[in-house]
C-alpha cells in the first residue's frame, strides 16, 4: 500500500537560517524512505493585510487550510520589525492550542539522564502568555494570567485522547493550585472531569515544584504531563534538556479544525547557516511525529530507527552531537540506512 | 534603606533566645522535635515557643497568632503548613500569608553538592535568591465572567530593587563573582522587563560583580546539563519556585537543603523546598538534614556561631564520612539513627552536652 499513488500533500515552511538546509535533508530522507508525502513549500513572512492587521501571506494560509498538516523550520523573530513574532501569528491564525513534545532519550547521545520517555502537553493559547499587561501606577506592573474553562477543557480532553491513541498509561496534571486557587483550580477541575470520561487512563495531579524536584532526580516516573502555558514552557524545555537539548527534540502543535503543524524548536543558528554544519535531527523527528499523526506508522518507524541507528553508530555525526561530519554526510548516512531496510 | 541589611539580633533575656516554632503538617512536627532534641542535647541557649496552625480551619485566627508570636520573637523555625485545595479559594495558603504579612521578601537557598551523596552532577554551588512576596503569588484572582478566571501577577519597582540589592550585597559578602537574573521578559515585557531593569540598575553599583541574565526556560535546560556554570541567581517568585526545586533535586533532593526567609525585621527558617511530606510522615524515614541545617542557619542568625558550626559539622560527618543515609538519598538509615549519630559526634568533640 505504501507504494500506492495516494500521496498526501503537506505544507512545508523551511524557515530562516539553517531552516532551508535541514528541510532539504528531511525531504531527501523521506524520498529515500518512499514516504507518500508531497511537499508544498510556502513562506510565512508577515505582511500587513487590509485594515492594517498583521497576518501571514494568504497563499500560506490557503495551503495550510487545504492540507491541514504542516512541517516548519525555525523562524527568526525580528526585533522592532513592528509585527509580533511569526510563531505567535501562526498560533493565532490556526488556533494552535496544544503544544506536544515527546521527550525520549536518544541511545547513543549520552546525557546524565537515561530512559527518559515522557510527553509534555502544554496549553498554548492563554495562561500567563495572554500578553495583557498594564502599568497601574509608575513602578507597579500587573500581568494578567487568563485561564478559561473552554481552553482548559480542550487541552485536558486532548491530553487524554493523546494518551489513549499513543498507548500511554497515565496523565499527570501539573499545577500550582495551592497558591493560584481559582485559576489553576479551574484548570485542575477540567482535568479531573476529562479524567472521568477516560477511565482507562490513570490520572494524577502534582504541584509544579514537586514535578521539577522529581524530574531531575528520576524522570522515569513521568508519562504524559498536561499543564497551562507558562509551566508548559518551562517544563518542556527542562525535559528537552534532559535528552540533549533543542537540537534533538521534536515538537508538534495541534490546532482547531484538524490543523497540525510540526516544527523544530531550536533557533535559526545564523552563525552556521549555509555551511552544511546543521543537525537536521530535531526537524526529522518532528517529521516522524507528523507521520505518526497521519497514521503512517510504518514509515515513521523506519525513518526514526535509521536516524537513531546513525547517531548510535557514532561514525557520522554533526558537530553539535560531538562528531565532525557535515549535514549532508549525516543525511546521506540516514538515507542509506533507510534504503537498506527495504 | 542602608541599614536594612543589618538585622538587629533579636531579644535575649538571661542569655537565652526565644524562637517561635510552628510544627506544620506532615513531617514537620517530627523533624522539628528532632531539632529540639539536638539543641537540648547541645545545650543551645534557645527556648522554643510552639504555635500550632490548624490547616483544616477556615478562619485565620491560628496563622495570625503565629504571626504575632514571630513579631514578638523576631525569629521562627517552621514546618510546612498544608494548603487543602478542597477548601474555597478564599482560604489562602497559610505559608504565603505568613511570608507576606511579615514582609519576608528574600528567600535564600544555598545548593551545594555534598561529597557523600551520589548525584548525576558534581561540583554544584549555587545561591538562589528569590523574591518572596509578590509576583505570581499575589493571590489576587477574580472571575469576571463565568468560566474566565484572571490571576494577577504584580511586579513593583520597589520590591524588585530591594531583592536585587539583597542579592548583590549577599554576593559581595560571600565573595561570589557572578549574579544571573532569571526572567521571561521576551514575553512578559512590562512585568519581567521591569524586574530586569531594576537588576541592571543595582548591578551598575557593583562593578566588581558580573551581571548577566537568562530566560527561564533556557535556565532550566542549562541547569540539567551544566549546572556548574551558575553562581548566584536572582529571580521573581514563580521562577524561583521552579529553579530552587530543580537545584534541590540536582544536589540530592528535598531532604538536604535548608532555606531561609529574610525580611527587614524578621527571619523565618525552614526546609528549602517546603514539602509537607505527608506520605512519609511518622514513619521515621524522613531525612532530618534539611531541617537540622535550617536550625543551624537560625543559630548563625542569632550569632550563636559555635553551636551552629558544631551541629553542622556533626551533620556533615554523619553524611559524608560515616555515610549514614536515609532512604531518599539511597541509604537505609532511619531518621532517629541519623539524629543519634549527630548527637554522638557532638558529644565526642568534648563540648558541654546534656544527658543522652
Amino acid at each position: 500500500m505504501y507504494l500506492g499513488a495516494w500521496m498526501q500533500t503537506v505544507t512545508l515552511i523551511p524557515g530562516d537560517g539553517i531552516g532551508p538546509e535541514i528541510s532539504v535533508a528531511v525531504m531527501k530522507i523521506f524520498e529515500a524512505a518512499k514516504a507518500p508525502i508531497q511537499w508544498e513549500e510556502r513562506n510565512v513572512t508577515a505582511i500587513k493585510g487590509p485594515g492594517g492587521k498583521w497576518m501571514i501571506p494568504p497563499d500560506a494560509k490557503e495551503s495550510m487550510d487545504k492540507n491541514k498538516i504542516g512541517l516548519k523550520g525555525p523562524l527568526k523573530t525580528p526585533i522592532a520589525a513592528g509585527h509580533p513574532s511569526m510563531n505567535l501569528l501562526l498560533r493565532k491564525t490556526f488556533d494552535l492550542y496544544a503544544n506536544v513534545r515527546p521527550c525520549v532519550s536518544i541511545e547513543g547521545y549520552k546525557t546524565p539522564y537515561t530512559d527518559v520517555n515522557l510527553v509534555t502537553i502544554r496549553e498554548n493559547t492563554e495562561g500567563e502568555y495572554s500578553g495583557i499587561e498594564h502599568v497601574i501606577v509608575d513602578g507597579v506592573v500587573q500581568s494578567i494570567k487568563l485561564i478559561t474553562e473552554q481552553a482548559s477543557q480542550r487541552i485536558a480532553e486532548y491530553a487524554f485522547e493523546y494518551a489513549r491513541n499513543n498507548q500511554r498509561a497515565s496523565v499527570t496534571a501539573v499545577h500550582k493550585a495551592n497558591i493560584m486557587r481559582m485559576s489553576d483550580g479551574l484548570f485542575l477541575r477540567k482535568c479531573r472531569e476529562a479524567a472521568e470520561k477516560h477511565r482507562d487512563v490513570k490520572f494524577t495531579e502534582m504541584y509544579l515544584d514537586t514535578v521539577c524536584l522529581n524530574m531531575v532526580q528520576d524522570p522515569t516516573q513521568f508519562d504524559v504531563l498536561v499543564m497551562p502555558n507558562l509551566y508548559g514552557d518551562i517544563l518542556s524545555d527542562l525535559c528537552a534538556g534532559l535528552i540533549g537539548g533543542l537540537g534533538v527534540t521534536p515538537s508538534g502543535n495541534i490546532g482547531a479544525n484538524g490543523v497540525a503543524i510540526f516544527e523544530s524548536v531550536h533557533g535559526t543558528a545564523p552563525d552556521i547557516a549555509g555551511k552544511d554544519m546543521a543537525n537536521p535531527t530535531a526537524l526529522l523527528l518532528s517529521a516522524v511525529m507528523m507521520l505518526r499523526h497521519m497514521g503512517l506508522h510504518g514509515h515513521a518507524k523506519k525513518i526514526e530507527a535509521a536516524c537513531f541507528d546513525t547517531i548510535r553508530d557514532e561514525k557520522v555525526r554533526t558537530q553539535d552531537l560531538g562528531g565532525n561530519s557535515k549535514c549532508s554526510e549525516f543525511t546521506d548516512a540516514i538515507c542509506q540506512r533507510v534504503r537498506d531496510m527495504d | 534603606f542602608a541599614l536594612y541589611f543589618f538585622l538587629p539580633p533579636p531579644a535575649k533575656y538571661g542569655g537565652r533566645h526565644t524562637v517561635t516554632l510552628i510544627p506544620g503538617d506532615g513531617i514537620g512536627p517530627e523533624l522539628l522535635n528532632h531539632v529540639r532534641e539536638v539543641f537540648r542535647f547541645s545545650c543551645v541557649p534557645v527556648d522554643f515557643e510552639v504555635v500550632h496552625v490548624n490547616s483544616a480551619l477556615e478562619t485565620e485566627e491560628d496563622i495570625n497568632n503565629a504571626i504575632t508570636a514571630i513579631r514578638r520573637n523576631g525569629v521562627a523555625l517552621k514546618g510546612n503548613i498544608e494548603t487543602k485545595h478542597t477548601m474555597p479559594p478564599s482560604v489562602k495558603s497559610r505559608n504565603n500569608l505568613l511570608r507576606t504579612s511579615l514582609d519576608l521578601y528574600a528567600n535564600v537557598m544555598h545548593c551545594q553538592s555534598l561529597p557523600g551523596v551520589q548525584t548525576r552532577h558534581q561540583n554544584i554551588d549555587i545561591m538562589i535568591i528569590r523574591e518572596n512576596t509578590e509576583g505570581e503569588y499575589s493571590s489576587l484572582e477574580h472571575e469576571n465572567v463565568p468560566g474566565v478566571v484572571e490571576s494577577l501577577k504584580i511586579i513593583t519597582r520597589n520590591n524588585s530593587l530591594r531583592i536585587a540589592e539583597y542579592a548583590f550585597r549577599l554576593a559581595r559578602e560571600k565573595g561570589r563573582r557572578r549574579v544571573t537574573a532569571v526572567h521571561k521578559a521576551n514575553i512578559m515585557k512590562l512585568g519581567d522587563g521591569l524586574f530586569l531593569q531594576c537588576c541592571r540598575e543595582v548591578a551598575s553599583g557593583y562593578p566588581d560583580i558580573t551581571f548577566d541574565s537568562m530566560i527561564v526556560d533556557n535556565t532550566t535546560m542549562q541547569l540539567v546539563s551544566k549546572p556548574q556554570q551558575f553562581d548566584v541567581m536572582v529571580m521573581p517568585n514563580l521562577y524561583g519556585n521552579v529553579v530552587s526545586n530543580v537545584c534541590a533535586g540536582l544536589v540530592g533532593g528535598p531532604g538536604l537543603v535548608p532555606g531561609a526567609n529574610y525580611g527587614r525585621d524578621y527571619a523565618v527558617f525552614e526546609t528549602a523546598t517546603r514539602n509537607t511530606g505527608k506520605s512519609i510522615a511518622d514513619k521515621n524515614i524522613a531525612n532530618p538534614t534539611a531541617m537540622l541545617l535550617a536550625g543551624c542557619m537560625m543559630l548563625d542568625h542569632l550569632k550563636l556561631h559555635d553551636h551552629a558550626s558544631s551541629i553542622r559539622n556533626a551533620i556533615f560527618t554523619t553524611m559524608n564520612e560515616n555515610r549514614l543515609h536515609t532512604a531518599d538519598i539511597g541509604g537505609q538509615g532511619t531518621t532517629s539513627e541519623v539524629v543519634q549519630s549527630v548527637m554522638r559526634i557532638i558529644q565526642s568533640k568534648g563540648q558541654l552536652t546534656a544527658e543522652f
